[in-house]
């Protein structure tokens, strides 16, 4: 922690309004960034925070206000604009080229001159000369689909650092990141604040907040709710500004009978996408009234293996029993029927259709059995009274039964989802990164419905990327990497640090 | 079939077969570029026919084959432009407009033959040039080097592809765009402006490819092109994307061709036998694309619109 670099600004953002068609993304927006800071810009999803800085990087124009670097009023209007004054930004998604080198990747679009051949030999002595400076280790060489995520991060933060940025705007960078890698990142990004290089850090993570800024200012629905510095401020504080009220950021357990198991995995093996083997040798088992929580850098099966529970993905070998029955080779289906509720990680791929209406969604598992029809008939006025209830008592905020999904939130339209999978009363829950993307509110409540469950007996798999969440709610916790489960810890002994390193393939006692 | 298998009659196949190559070479390595850059264009028929007929029409009325080259390209390249409005300023859906294309292209060659010339009269078509010393190479010199200069020039425009798409700045820059534009937007490459020349520089080689069928043959009539451009489509996806790869597709074609045509010219196949064998290319086409059905190689943009902040 250090006090804020006095001095002029780098940037200001002077009364910045961004109106798209029925919202005000950014309404008459301060925000300033002096040499040699971390500013942080914290709010929840929807708050502002990606337009504001899509305006300053040149992907949108702001209807009012003005931008000034250096004293000097500019005109951004296209990335090109953004990078002539020395702006760069790293986006919430990876903008690499999984084709081309990490040296293509990093000469793409700048000038070349006159010269008609491209020569990436200055560019790969560069990189090397800068991954020593700033212990950033890239292989100029390698192939960017090569690359393991946390590499890709480097590359990214590699790109900026060879235009040599003096503003580096960081969209949630740490999304995809193991605790270490987290840790690593901000040691180069404090090396290049030491450089005199301002920074803008967007993250809705609390913790990590706290620890990388200097100053910190909060959006809320478009608004400036909030400035501070980490010093004076505690991540409740955050939240409540964030929000708007008080927030409970740790759920409340209590004690639950745990009973039999009712899911039961044992040697599972299941294939990816291009045939590889995706989850390897899992053995698991879950018990009523017991959360057992899945933690691991995304991409190390989770996916696969919540499909292959769900009966969405073919087992290669291994079986899963699941209340007493084998539903290995069961349909998606037959699952169901026997209980097991599934709520997926990609919300508006798997979880609902968008162009549905609210109702709609919420019978699309149960429009086939009474009484939601009859003899073939959908029942209106059951679906009617059914979906009205289940609106209110899972709070979904929705204009009406008619409304289509899409217009509902991330967060509405999860308390939709998870709504449908406990309408039928399931004994078996699995899921999937159910809070991810969705607002502290809509988290909180959501964290709130799942301990209820588990209260009343459900057996519930865990499966998240949310460090806090997970050691938050699960009784145990497994961490997968590379399709296998690293270690298994208890609920007091999961720490970060010791997830953290389970989840980088570091078995415990290999230290 | 004794009478097939000398070596005069061998390599005269091998010969037209590099010939027969060349319209498809042209079209499909026209169309690589354009794919790569994220732009599928199903239109080079219908491009290719407009090529054509500019090509056989300027050479008609001018008796000058230079001229009729350049209009071909010419006409290539203005149709490039039509479809990069149609598909980047205005973002239609990239296979609908290239089969508006392909219908245009067809409907209005045929009209403009109907009222500009009306009989079919024949032009002098491209002579072969024999390249100096390397056209007395016994054999090699007789298949390769007696071609006309067509033949030549998309031959030689295979290496330079490459070299562009692999060895420039502005190939980088085709890569990215085809691949992952935002990245390459976020870089400050215009999107667009790469696509808007992978286009023009595209549609022009499939109005050569017309023009170079047009001038072969000596002749124009109602869809000359005959699937040609459909064709070099399927080619590219044989050819991964790749010039060398797209070179060797249209090598098999055009020998494939060559082979049925001398086959029956000699009368080897007869009757029911000559059409049924005159299908070979045709099914060549649908084997060779089930069996290399692979997608290694295919830019992941390919057909999406690029708008930028989505």
């Amino acid at each position: 922690m250090r006090p804020a670099t006095a001095g002029a600004p780098l940037l200001e953002l002077e009364g910045i309004t961004k109106r798209f068609p029925g919202v005000v993304a950014n309404d008459r927006v301060d925000f300033d960034v002096r040499p040699g800071e971390v500013h942080t810009l914290l709010g929840e999803n929807g708050a502002g925070k990606s337009t504001l800085m899509k305006i300053l990087y040149g992907l949108y124009q702001a209807d009012e206000g003005e931008i000034r670097l250096r004293g000097e009023p500019v005109t951004i209007e296209s990335p090109s604009d953004a990078i002539e004054q020395g702006i760069g930004m790293i986006h919430q998604h990876f903008m690499l080229v999984p084709t081309l080198t990490v040296a293509e990747n990093v000469a793409l679009g700048l000038p070349s001159g006159r010269r008609l051949m491209q020569d990436l030999s200055p560019v790969q002595q560069r990189i090397r000369e800068l991954s020593e400076i700033y212990g950033l280790a890239v292989d100029p060489d390698a192939y960017i689909w090569q690359l393991a995520v946390g590499e890709r991060q480097r590359v990214e933060i590699m790109k900026a650092i060879y235009r040599d940025v003096s503003l580096l705007i960081l969209d949630e960078p740490t999304s995809v990141l193991t605790p270490a890698e987290v840790e690593d990142l901000f040691v180069t990004l404090r090396q290049m604040t030491d450089g005199g290089r301002g920074l803008v850090f967007i993250s809705h993570k609390l913790h990590e907040v706290m620890s990388l800024s200097d100053r910190i200012t909060v959006l809320r629905g478009g608004r400036v709710t909030g400035r501070t510095v980490p010093s004076e401020t505690s991540r409740e504080q955050l939240a409540h500004m964030m929000v708007g009220r008080e927030v409970r950021l740790a759920p409340n357990r209590s004690e639950s009978d745990v009973a039999d198991a009712r899911l039961a995995i044992s040697a599972l093996e299941v294939l990816g996408d291009r045939g590889t083997p995706a989850v390897t040798g899992f053995d698991l088992e879950v018990r009523s009234g017991e959360v057992v929580g899945i933690a691991g850098v995304s991409g190390n099966g989770q996916r696969e293996l919540a499909e292959a529970l769900a009966g969405l993905r073919p087992v290669a070998s291994g079986t899963v029993v699941m209340n007493g029955v084998d539903t290995t080779t069961k349909t998606p289906k037959e699952i169901r029927r026997l209980g097991v509720s599934y709520i997926p990680e990609e919300r508006m791929r798997d979880g609902a259709i968008g162009e549905f209406s609210v109702a709609e969604n919420l019978i699309l598992t149960s429009h086939d059995l009474p009484p939601t029809s009859r003899r073939g008939f959908l029942n209106f006025k059951e679906i009617e009274t059914g979906c009205s209830d289940l609106v209110r008592r899972f709070t979904v905020k929705t204009p009406s039964l008619e409304t289509p999904t899409s217009n509902l939130s991330g967060g509405n339209i999860q308390k939709l989802i998870i709504a449908r999978e406990l309408s039928g009363e399931p004994e078996v829950l699995i899921a999937s990164q159910p809070t991810r993307g969705v607002d502290i509110g809509a988290a909180e409540y959501i964290h709130t419905v799942l301990m209820d469950q588990r209260a009343g007996g459900i057996a519930i798999l865990l499966i998240s990327e949310d460090l806090d969440e997970v050691i938050g709610l699960s009784d145990r916790i497994a961490v997968m990497f590379e399709g296998r489960i690293m270690g298994t810890l208890g609920q007091e002994e999961a720490t970060v640090q010791r997830l953290g390193l389970l989840m980088a393939g570091v078995s415990e006692g290999e230290e | 079939m004794s009478d097939f298998l000398t070596v005069s009659v061998l390599l005269a196949t091998l010969a037209s077969g590099i010939r027969l190559a060349t319209p498809f070479l042209l079209a499909a390595l026209g169309e690589t570029i354009g794919q790569r850059s994220g732009v599928l264009n199903l239109g080079v028929e219908g491009v290719m026919l407009l090529g054509a007929y500019g090509a056989y029409y300027a050479t008609l009325r001018t008796d000058s084959i230079l001229l009729g080259i350049l209009v071909s390209l010419i006409v290539g390249g203005v149709m490039g432009i039509v479809y990069g409005v149609v598909t980047l300023a205005l973002k239609a859906e990239q296979g609908i407009s290239g089969i508006g294309i392909f219908i245009f292209g067809l409907g209005l060659s045929d009209l403009l033959f109907q009222k500009q010339v009306g009989t079919p009269t024949p032009i002098d078509g491209l002579g072969d040039v024999a390249v100096p010393l390397l056209g007395d190479l016994p054999w090699v010199g007789e298949v390769i080097f007696h071609q006309n200069v067509l033949v030549y020039v998309a031959f030689l425009l295979v290496p330079v592809l490459w070299f562009v798409i692999n060895r420039t700045p502005f190939g980088l820059n085709v890569r990215a765009v085809g691949e992952t534009p935002e990245a390459a937007d976020s870089l400050g490459v215009s999107v667009d402006r790469t696509r808007y020349i992978t286009i023009f520089v595209g549609n022009a080689m499939a109005g050569l490819a017309g023009g170079a069928l047009a001038l072969e043959l000596g002749i124009f009539q109602q869809n000359l092109t005959n699937g040609h451009g459909f064709i070099a489509i399927a080619l590219v996806y044989f050819g991964a994307w790749r010039p060398s790869g797209v070179m060797a597709g249209a090598m098999v074609f055009g020998l494939v061709s060559a082979t049925v045509l001398q086959w029956k010219t000699l009368g080897i196949v007869v009757g029911t036998t000559a059409s049924i064998v005159g299908m070979f290319p045709a099914v060549l086409t649908i084997l060779v694309l089930v069996l290399v059905s692979r997608r290694t190689g295919q830019p992941s943009a390919l057909t999406r619109p690029f708008e930028r902040g989505h």
